[in-house]
């Protein structure tokens, strides 16, 4: 059986926080506790009008890939709800691929 | 979408679909959800990937409803107050005999002293926006329903500028929001270029347009160009920001029309056939050359010149502008300018484009008549109509500032009853010196105020409290953009009770029907609901409900097709029946029929002296995805990931001053002062600040002077009275002046 992972296009994640708070719904998570954890890198500039400010969500060891979903087969709760459409499930070779199809501001977890 | 909307689990749980709108939410965007009931409780909400726009997606806001639906501090019930205003004393009575309080005293004050002497105050962008209206109108019979906002600075200023301008509904972006299969249509075409102008959508998601849909487009390939004094995320991947100084807008829109006119970048063809006043406007635009746009608005010549050319060339680049329009006494000559560049770049009504609705707003039939209800005498008591005839033709409101001076002074007569529907406007939010009208507000003898929490505003002067259901509690509509360009229409569907809530239109059924009978036929919702729908779209509100949302089919180009003016003819429903690049009506209200720019009231330049004191720049009110304005204060979830109002201030300012990342500060100028938490940033200006509004504190005391410290953190205090434009709109809450300094407290 293939390992399996989360993509996120940090590109486009626009930082809203769904992926954390779904995630806690989903996994019924208590305050300050996070099956997946928004990381905030920048804003700073690199040359004038040349911004590097990106928003990256991590999977903590309480991320089972939404293993229930899976297997009703849903959407893991973080995928279906990001607002930036920036994350993706799946087999890692798979996600590998697209990763290297897009070539810029892509990172994979496998949790 | 599938049929069924409502299906039980094999755990006994409920399933119910249903489309979103505040409370609690944001604007009519209408997401769509499915939302899980155990036991008569909501345990959980998840996004529904059937919903043509929302695709699955969904927001914290709405991610965290059942925290706030089964929130301990909710009231649920109506309730009295038992003690003194501002102590918090209630007591739980029955809607019979809140209904029975209320309309004795409606009757008492109609009776001695006119319906005028009751005043209905409605808050933003909730559902309530729909209903305040008729519920004056209709249900009370007063002429005066006020949106207080200084300015009327949301929404309002851009409606009515589009009204007199272009004579249709709301502009908007094209994100093929029309279209059951989106972006693949064939008749839909992607915006090459974007422009996005003092508004942040993923967070604003402004006036029920989906906020991410730029993301959505963004990933097929537009480009995007931001106009805004803070570079944000969006910023960070746009091609252009244009970061000017708040307040110089119509300026660089000037400057913008300058470089495209006289570069000869526009529609030859639009402007002949479909515009009124170019050569008028031509001349203007020559007193705006880029080198002196630079200077006013602190962007660089080139990069003027250089957007300019993106926008006179690229097909299609829609503007999407935001209320850095309205909140500006400047906004209604950069609302012209706007729909100007819009219009002569050709990008008006085309596929990608800015799409118009039809001049009668969906569903609005009903929400107009109920205005004739009132007879004409009465109506020409509606409280600043006469002094502000540019913002009473086209808002059915009282002047907003004029209201205050009314409370105030007690001319042209007194106000006795007040209404609060849906609003917090003692927090930063719907009001300039929200101190100053809490101390008017004090004049009112008898108040009615509803919402789903006891706000700062309902514990100051409810004196009864109707409690307001959530979207997931009731049965309704959501129009996006409130129907004036509605891409769709979505049901909300009741999907379990908490306590004895009644939403805005069971409310105005309910008074209506002892007040007014005549006008309220209905015994139900669901029977006003069949009566609206009907007639215009041939189906009823359980059809809605079984089809989820109604996307009303779209036509380009209505102007070529007579379908934006009433009588049928091309063109445009104004006075001219073209786009008026030169207004007859601002001149026929004795404003310059061109757009024109005009330094901001307080600025470094205005009031050179004022600003050695008060030395920043001081704009406010971009949004968060945590919160609705004053709303989810009270959600720990929401809370956690925002726990305190926000100031940005750049690090080499901060630094000259002692201020470090995480300090409190004091804002303060002439008007007021107010405390917030410092987030040093390089992205906005040395010389600018900005500030969130909206703050107040439900785990602070309830009771005054605290009223959940409303006043601490409140930036509108900073914001002056009646510093509005000529025709009555716009107020500088995203331009002023002030000083910053540490709190030592
Ligand atoms: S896959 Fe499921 S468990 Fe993992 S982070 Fe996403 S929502 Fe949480
Ligand atoms: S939900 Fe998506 S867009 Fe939002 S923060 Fe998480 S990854 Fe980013
Ligand atoms: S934008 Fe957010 S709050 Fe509004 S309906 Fe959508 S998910 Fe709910």
């Amino acid at each position: 059986m293939s390992q399996y992972g989360l993509l996120i296009d940090y590109e486009y994640c626009t930082g809203c926080h769904s992926c954390e708070v779904s995630c806690k719904n989903e996994k019924k998570l208590g305050r300050g506790v996070y099956g997946i954890k928004l990381a905030e890198i920048g804003p700073f500039e690199i040359t004038p009008g040349n911004w590097e400010w990106n928003y990256i969500p991590s999977p903590t060891k309480l991320c089972d890939l939404c293993a229930d979903r899976i297997e009703k087969g849903e959407k893991p709760a973080c995928v279906l709800h990001c607002l930036g459409l920036a994350m993706d499930y799946g087999p890692v070779e798979e996600l590998a691929k697209k990763m290297a199809a897009k070539g810029k501001k892509m990172v994979m977890f496998v949790p | 979408m599938e049929k069924e909307w409502k299906k039980q689990q094999p755990d006994g749980t409920i399933t119910v679909r249903t489309c979103g709108w505040s409370p609690p939410g944001d604007h009519p965007v209408g997401c769509g959800m499915k939302l899980h009931i155990k036991d008569g409780k909501l345990v959980k909400v998840e996004g529904d990937p059937e919903h043509p726009i929302s695709q699955g997606r969904l927001c914290v806001r709405c991610l965290t409803l059942p925290e706030y639906v089964h929130h301990p501090q909710r009231i649920i019930y109506p309730m009295k107050r038992v003690g003194k205003r501002g102590e918090d004393k209630w007591q739980r009575i029955s809607w019979d005999e809140a209904m029975d309080i209320i309309c004795d005293k409606i009757r008492h004050y109609t009776d001695n002293y006119g319906a005028e002497s009751i005043i209905v105050f409605g808050g933003t962008g909730r559902e309530a926006c729909l209903y305040y209206y008729p519920l004056a109108f209709s249900s009370i019979g007063t002429p005066n329903c006020c949106y207080p906002l200084s300015g009327w600075s949301c929404y309002g200023p851009r409606c009515s500028i589009t009204d007199y301008i272009l004579g249709a509904g709301y502009p908007e972006i094209d994100f093929a929001g029309y279209y059951p299969d989106r972006y693949d249509n064939p008749n839909y075409k992607l915006p090459e270029y974007i422009v996005i102008w003092g508004k942040n959508p993923l967070m604003s998601n402004p006036d029920g347009f989906y906020g991410h849909s730029i993301i959505d487009m963004m990933k097929r390939g537009t480009k995007i160009i931001c106009v805004d004094p803070r570079i944000h995320w969006l910023g960070t991947r746009a091609e252009h920001v244009l970061q000017l100084r708040p307040g110089t807008d119509t300026a660089l829109a000037l400057g913008l029309l300058n470089v495209i006119i006289n570069e000869d970048l526009y529609d030859h063809e639009f402007v002949e056939k479909w515009t009124y006043g170019f050569e008028e406007l031509k001349e203007r635009v020559q007193e705006y050359p880029p080198e002196k746009v630079a200077e006013i608005t602190w962007v660089p010549k080139e990069q003027i010149i250089e957007v300019a050319r993106i926008i006179g060339t690229a097909k299609p680049c829609p503007i999407q502008w935001g209320l850095a329009v309205d909140e500006n006494p400047n906004g209604v000559q950069l609302g012209h300018a706007i729909l100007a560049l819009i219009a002569i770049t050709g990008n008006l009504d085309v596929p990608g484009g800015i799409t118009i609705g039809p001049p009668a707003a969906l569903m609005g039939k009903w929400r107009m008549e109920t205005r004739s209800q009132l007879p004409d005498e009465l109506w020409a008591k509606r409280i600043g109509a006469e002094e502000w005839p540019a913002l009473s033709t086209a808002m059915a409101t009282t002047h907003p500032d004029e209201t205050l001076d009314t409370l105030e002074t007690g001319k042209p007569y007194k106000l006795r009853m007040g209404w609060f529907n849906s609003t917090n406007f003692i927090s930063a939010t719907c009001s300039a010196q929200p101190d100053r009208w809490y101390r008017a507000l004090q004049s009112l003898e008898f108040n009615v105020v509803q919402d789903t929490f006891m706000t700062p505003t309902a514990m100051a002067f409810a004196d009864i409290f109707l409690p307001l259901p959530t979207f997931a509690e009731h049965d309704g509509v959501v129009l996006t953009h409130f129907g004036r360009n509605a891409i769709f229409m979505g049901a909300m569907n009741k999907a379990f009770e908490v306590g004895e809530c009644k939403s805005d239109i069971e409310v105005c059924i309910e008074l209506g029907k002892r007040l007014h009978p005549e006008h309220w036929p209905w015994d139900t919702a669901e029977e006003f609901f069949n009566d609206q729908l009907k007639p215009e779209f041939g189906f009823d509100f359980n059809d809605l409900r079984e089809k989820g949302v109604f996307q009303p089919p779209y036509e380009y180009k209505k102007y070529e097709k007579g379908l934006l003016r009433f009588d049928g003819e091309p063109g445009f429903n104004t006075v001219t029946g073209m786009v008026e690049l030169c207004s007859t009506l601002f001149e026929a209200w004795g404003e310059d029929p061109l757009p024109y720019y005009q330094e901001p009231h307080y600025s470094p330049y205005s009031t050179p002296e004022l600003f050695k004191e008060y030395p920043f720049i001081l704009t406010t009110g971009a949004r968060a995805f945590t919160s609705f304005h004053s709303e989810h204060r009270q959600v720990p979830s929401l809370r956690e990931i925002t726990p305190d109002p926000i100031v940005e201030i750049n690090p080499e300012a901060a630094e000259k001053l002692g201020i470090k990342d995480g300090d409190w500060v004091y804002l303060e100028n002439m008007f007021g002062k107010c405390k917030q938490k410092v987030k040093l940033t390089k992205t906005i200006n040395p010389k600018v600040v900005h500030a969130s509004h909206g703050w107040w504190y439900p785990e602070k005391p309830a009771e005054e002077p605290s009223l959940f410290g409303v006043w601490e953190s409140n930036i509108n205090t900073l914001i002056p009275h009646k510093h509005i434009g000529k025709l009555g709109f716009g107020a500088p809450f995203k331009c002023l002046i002030c000083k910053v300094y540490k709190a030592e407290d």
